[in-house]
């Protein structure tokens, strides 16, 4: 019932969905930080740029990266002169396009629970001489646990079901950019409505069962996370 | 007293006449014929007084919608061979489908002079990106292989191909200059009988199969005159002038 063009979607988006919650974890972390703490004036628009792609329709955000990463925009002219080529039709022109994509959904979880913690831990560390990045890697990252944990199974679940912006920057390549969801569009489009339907079945499920699974572990640790 | 009655006899007249006269045709159109059916809906609404409501779309999917249970009359199709199954399917009207287009295959670049109207930029293979649409999906998808197959570059070049969805994407990725060429329509690169820009080779029409375009009136329309109308209007010469200048040839 799975080709092996269906199986080769599945590892890729896989891959993708893992390259991507990675480097969103280690990219989220310092903006999360940064957006709980701070008092300045940017913390507004730089939050607001952060929501984005929760409300911007993703052709929008797909057509403007393809513009951008191509040999005329400013992202394309960058990657061009650093000898990397451009970025659209490859994969890691997905990896780049989908930390866009999923960024709220890793920054939000931890600014929350970075937010939750308050003053007080902080200042006692303070006290017993722990300096900022001993409080940073010793108080706060234990204590945000939670919010690690929703941020990157927000992340990799959106990944995995994110379209419109591969669609617009992928190209459709087997094995590099044809991901889960690009497949199952083009089974319905070539009328191929019974492998659709084991994929998207599969999809349906697989997102379920994630949030299920995440709704479950926030009610273990409430007042965190991302609702 | 007489202009009281006088008015409301023009009233009635209007009330009773006004749905006869002038309907709304819901149209669904393949998204390569847009431009040119954005041409035509004006001067047709103008010379009958109906009114037309156009979607645009892959014709998949509004094939997908119609067997659905879609609110539309007239199908515009990319392909024979929906209007062909829709009417099999007895969502069509047995004999209403004919061929309201031939659309033609153009290998185009972004960069004026990149291609000189001869296949020889392809066959140098010179370029970083060929842009297709998913033969899969789009009939001219399957006209642009032919062509690779026919020059004997089919596997020569496949590493270098990235397919768009359809033809509109197609153009998208050639357009914004992220592939250096990519099989379009010409329908897509004309405008008023010339080529917008860029640099193209006009393919010749014996190296891929015909990409004949069929309408067909559904069947939630099989006694309304203005979605007949509408399809004979098509034929018209009139209109073919106006599908010529578009980039396609007709039957």
């Amino acid at each position: 019932m799975i080709s092996e063009a269906d199986l080769a979607a599945i590892w890729l988006t896989l891959k993708l969905a893992t390259t991507v919650t990675i480097l969103l974890l280690l990219i989220g972390t310092p903006i999360a930080w940064w957006l709980a703490r701070t008092r300045s004036w940017w913390k507004g628009p730089v939050g607001a740029v952060v929501a984005l792609p929760l409300v911007l329709p993703p052709t929008v955000l797909g057509f403007y990266l393809l513009v951008a990463m191509g040999p005329n925009g400013f992202v394309g002219e960058l990657t061009q002169s650093l000898g990397l080529g451009t970025l659209p039709f490859t994969f890691w022109g997905l990896v780049v396009g989908s930390l866009f994509y999923s960024l709220p959904f890793v920054v939000q979880p931890i600014q929350n629970a970075m937010e939750a913690l308050g003053q007080r831990p902080l200042e006692v560390a303070a006290t017993l001489r722990a300096g900022p990045w001993d409080r940073f890697f010793t108080v706060v990252l234990p204590l945000a646990r939670p919010g690690f944990v929703t941020a990157a199974v927000l992340g990799f679940a959106h990944t995995v079901g994110e379209f419109g912006v591969v669609l617009m920057i992928g190209g459709n390549i087997p094995g590099e950019t044809r991901v889960v969801s690009v497949q199952i569009y083009d089974h319905v489009e070539a009328l191929e409505y019974a492998q659709a339907h084991v994929l998207a079945g599969g999809m349906l499920a697989f997102s379920f069962f994630v949030l299920l699974g995440l709704y479950g572990f926030q009610r273990k640790y409430p007042a965190w996370g991302l609702r | 007293m007489r202009v009281v009655n006088g008015f409301i006899a023009v009233a009635l007249c209007c009330l009773l006449s006004g749905p006869a006269l002038a309907a709304r045709i819901h149209v669904a159109v393949a998204a390569n014929f847009s431009a040119a059916m954005r041409d035509i809906a004006p001067q047709f609404e103008q010379s009958t007084g109906h009114e037309l409501l156009l979607s645009f779309g892959s014709s998949g999917k509004i094939f997908a919608q119609i067997q659905h249970g879609a609110p539309f009359q007239v199908f515009l199709s990319a392909d024979q061979e929906k209007p062909e199954a829709l009417e099999q399917a007895g969502l069509g009207v047995p004999g209403s489908r004919f061929t309201y287009a031939v659309g033609a295959l153009a290998l185009w670049s972004a960069t004026p002079g990149f291609v000189d109207d001869t296949p020889t930029r392809l066959i140098s293979g010179n370029f970083n990106k060929l842009a297709l649409a998913n033969p899969k999906l789009a009939p001219y998808g399957v006209a642009a292989v032919e062509v690779l197959a026919a020059l004997q570059l089919k596997q020569v070049t496949e590493p270098s191909w990235v397919m768009g969805e359809n033809v509109a994407q197609t153009y998208q990725f050639v357009a914004t200059g992220n592939a250096d060429l990519g099989f379009v329509a010409l329908s897509q690169i004309m405008h008023r009988g010339r080529i917008k820009k860029g640099s193209s080779w006009l393919v010749p029409p014996e190296l891929y199969s015909p990409i004949r375009q069929d309408a067909v009136l559904l069947q939630n329309a099989a006694d309304s005159e203005a979605a007949k109308a509408l399809l004979d209007y098509l034929r018209s010469d009139e209109i073919r002038g106006i599908i010529h200048a578009h980039g396609y040839a007709t039957k």
